[in-house]
């Protein structure tokens, strides 16, 4: 599954679903490490629920970590633990990353089990097949397996 | 998996040398449709788990195994602490002592037909499961501390569940060694509405009969009897274990990269056993072992009380209960020596053979029995624990069919509406929030459980004694 977004003005972000026997892998894309990293947060949301959902509040979250791939894992996992203990799904994510640190805005709204139909939960994003890096045409890619 | 890159000891026992950086061989127990089936992916990390310090005799995998992260699904490692051993997060794994329990309903097939589905309905409505689900239990402080301490047991104090039960337990209930002040206060405030949910994925709980006998004796020492049915509950540490993962494989892999170690793999990040970091994992994750065993207890004493609400003369007993991620101190015979291992089962099932001391007086003669959960369509086994199992695997065996597809690709081959509609023609009533989930469950996307479990058998692990058919199935 893939979904490339419409937007003129970065045209290479977008987020993927990627295969495990147990697990699922997500990937985003984008013209940055920080646009790569708010992607794959939405093909996150999409191991959940392919239902909308709604921008309606925000939670702000920051994490820090030595580098850039092990970043991406504790900003999933900053996700993670936002949706679970908030019991949210988040549509709309910014992100900006200022060497190891990251803080980051999300928006979401309550789950709602009649509308987002929630298919699984994601337990932890492992390390597993995890890469952040720039591809030869400049795109930023960003992913991992998380375990559900 | 080309078998040519094993040594085949036997039809069932396929070893890969020592090569490289391993320190010992690696073992799959697997029949030949069974290993040429499974991931290329699981010979890479059966062979990794061997190059970890301080492993004994062999990194194992059983025949449900499948790709996993660091660990195999289905792997099995032992560590001595005086020859260096390593605890391993990713050994573990994120849904720490996840488990099954099965309970005996003294029902029979034709008690449950006329209420069929009311009584689904009403195990759906009772029982929180899926993603957004909380339990009506909140936990303060001083409640967190004495679960996480208490397990089952704690469940039972608080009149979640019944004394009996804990002897049907492993540990009794109650891993003892937990440290509630090793668990973070991120791990807290996941699980405080979490106690009692089930949880999602491939989690569920599930009102099955009798399909067939296959070892009478211990059938009957099981209470198993045609036709009977039974209560099956599979679920884990929910987020307070997943935390506890996810920040321990962190801290991990961060200490091994300030001490400059080359991991083969990040997921197999992992600590000497006599460590700062090694002792509070252990703490922490015999505390969220804790947590599953009462979140089971208390899922149990949910079903117990919608079964008397129908059948009021109606008891549900508990046949045993089994943790599939743990990482436990136990004594193994190793060329004739006593020693205190640190045996990790990722994906992999405790199963003492008879006459093990750990075991309930009713069950001793013939062994652990070792609750094998397959897909929704198919159903599910029971097994007891062989006593050979300890020469093959330190007493452990298979824990469910395994995985054949993955989620993504179960998705583009099935309908969830399509898959609960045949069910339904079979007389299997399936209830869950999400028709999605239904496909990524579907039966097809599971290993042939009959042949896993045959391959259990074969290989000397445990020895089939009942299967089980699905009658209703709540799935999170």
């Amino acid at each position: 599954m893939a979904n490339v977004t419409s937007s003129s003005v970065i045209c290479c972000a977008g987020w993927e679903h990627f295969p495990h026997d147990a697990d699922i892998g997500i990937r985003g894309f984008g013209a940055t490490p920080a646009e790569a990293f708010e992607q794959a947060a939405v093909a996150l949301t999409t191991i959940v629920t392919h239902a909308e959902v709604k921008p309606l509040g925000a939670v702000e979250v920051t994490c820090e970590a030595p580098d850039l791939e092990l970043l991406f894992v504790d900003w999933l996992n900053t996700v993670i633990y936002e949706m679970a203990v908030r019991k949210m799904l988040f549509a709309r994510f910014a992100v900006t990353i200022e060497g190891t640190r990251l803080k980051a805005t999300l928006w979401g709204e309550l789950v709602d089990v009649a509308r987002h139909a929630p298919a699984c939960e994601p337990k932890g994003a492992t390390y597993t097949a995890l890469r952040v890096s720039q591809e030869t045409d400049g795109v930023w890619s960003a992913g991992c397996v998380v375990d559900v | 998996m080309d078998t040519s890159r094993f040594t085949c000891v036997d039809a069932i026992t396929w070893r890969i040398e020592p090569h490289g950086a391993m320190r010992v061989p690696a073992i799959i127990y697997a029949d030949e449709d069974l290993i040429r089936e499974m991931d290329d992916k699981v010979y890479e990390q059966a062979a990794n788990v061997a190059t970890l310090s301080g492993i004994v005799q062999a990194s194992y995998a059983m025949p449900d195994a499948h790709w996993g992260y660091g660990f195999p699904i289905g792997g099995v490692a032992a560590f001595d602490p005086d020859q260096g051993g390593v605890l391993s997060a990713g050994g573990v794994g994120f849904d720490i002592s996840c488990g099954v329990r099965t309970m005996l309903t003294g029902l029979k097939v034709a008690d449950i037909i006329p209420v069929q589905k009311s009584l689904a309905d009403s195990l759906y409505q009772q029982i929180p499961a899926g993603v957004g689900s909380r339990g009506p239990i909140s936990l303060d402080e001083i409640e967190m501390d004495a679960m996480l301490a208490e397990g089952a047991a704690w469940a039972v104090e608080r009149g979640w569940g019944e004394a009996r039960d804990l002897e049907r337990i492993e540990e009794h209930g109650t891993m003892s060694g937990a440290q509630p002040a090793n668990v973070s206060e991120r791990a807290r405030e996941r699980q405080r509405r979490e106690m009692g949910t089930l949880g999602s994925g491939n989690h569920y709980l599930e009102v099955q009969a009798v399909a067939e006998i296959f070892d009478a004796k211990v059938a009957d020492v099981f209470e198993l009897s045609p036709d009977d049915v039974v209560a099956t509950i599979h679920c884990g540490s929910r987020g307070l274990g997943h935390q506890i993962g996810t920040e321990f494989l962190k801290e991990m892999l961060l200490a091994a990269k300030a001490s400059g170690i080359e991991l083969i793999d990040r997921e197999l990040a992992c600590a000497p056993i006599n460590s700062d970091v090694g002792e509070r994992y252990l703490g922490a994750m015999r505390a969220a072992i804790n947590c599953a065993l009462a979140n089971r207890e208390i899922l149990g004493h949910y079903a117990r009380r919608v079964f008397t609400h129908f059948f009021p003369a109606c008891h549900l007993r508990l046949l045993f209960d089994v943790s599939h991620n743990t990482c436990k101190v136990e004594a193994h015979v190793i060329e004739g020596k006593d020693r205190e291992l640190f045996v990790h089962r990722k994906g992999a099932t405790r199963a003492f053979g008879p006459g093990h001391e750990s075991l309930p007086e009713p069950l001793r003669s013939v062994g652990q029995p070792v609750l094998i959960g397959g897909s929704m369509g198919t159903g599910s086994y029971i097994l007891a624990g062989e006593t050979t199992a300890e020469d093959k695997a330190f007493s452990s065996a298979c824990h469910g069919a395994g995985r054949a597809l993955s989620r993504h690709a179960a998705l583009k081959q099935w309908s969830g509406r399509k898959i609960v509609d045949e069910l339904a023609e079979q007389g299997i009533i399936i209830k869950s929030p999400s028709m999605r989930g239904v496909a990524e469950e579907a039966p097809g996307a599971y290993k042939d459980v009959g042949a896993v479990v045959a391959a259990a058998e074969q290989a000397g692990l445990a020895r089939r004694v009942a299967r089980l058919r699905p009658l209703i199935c709540i799935k999170g």
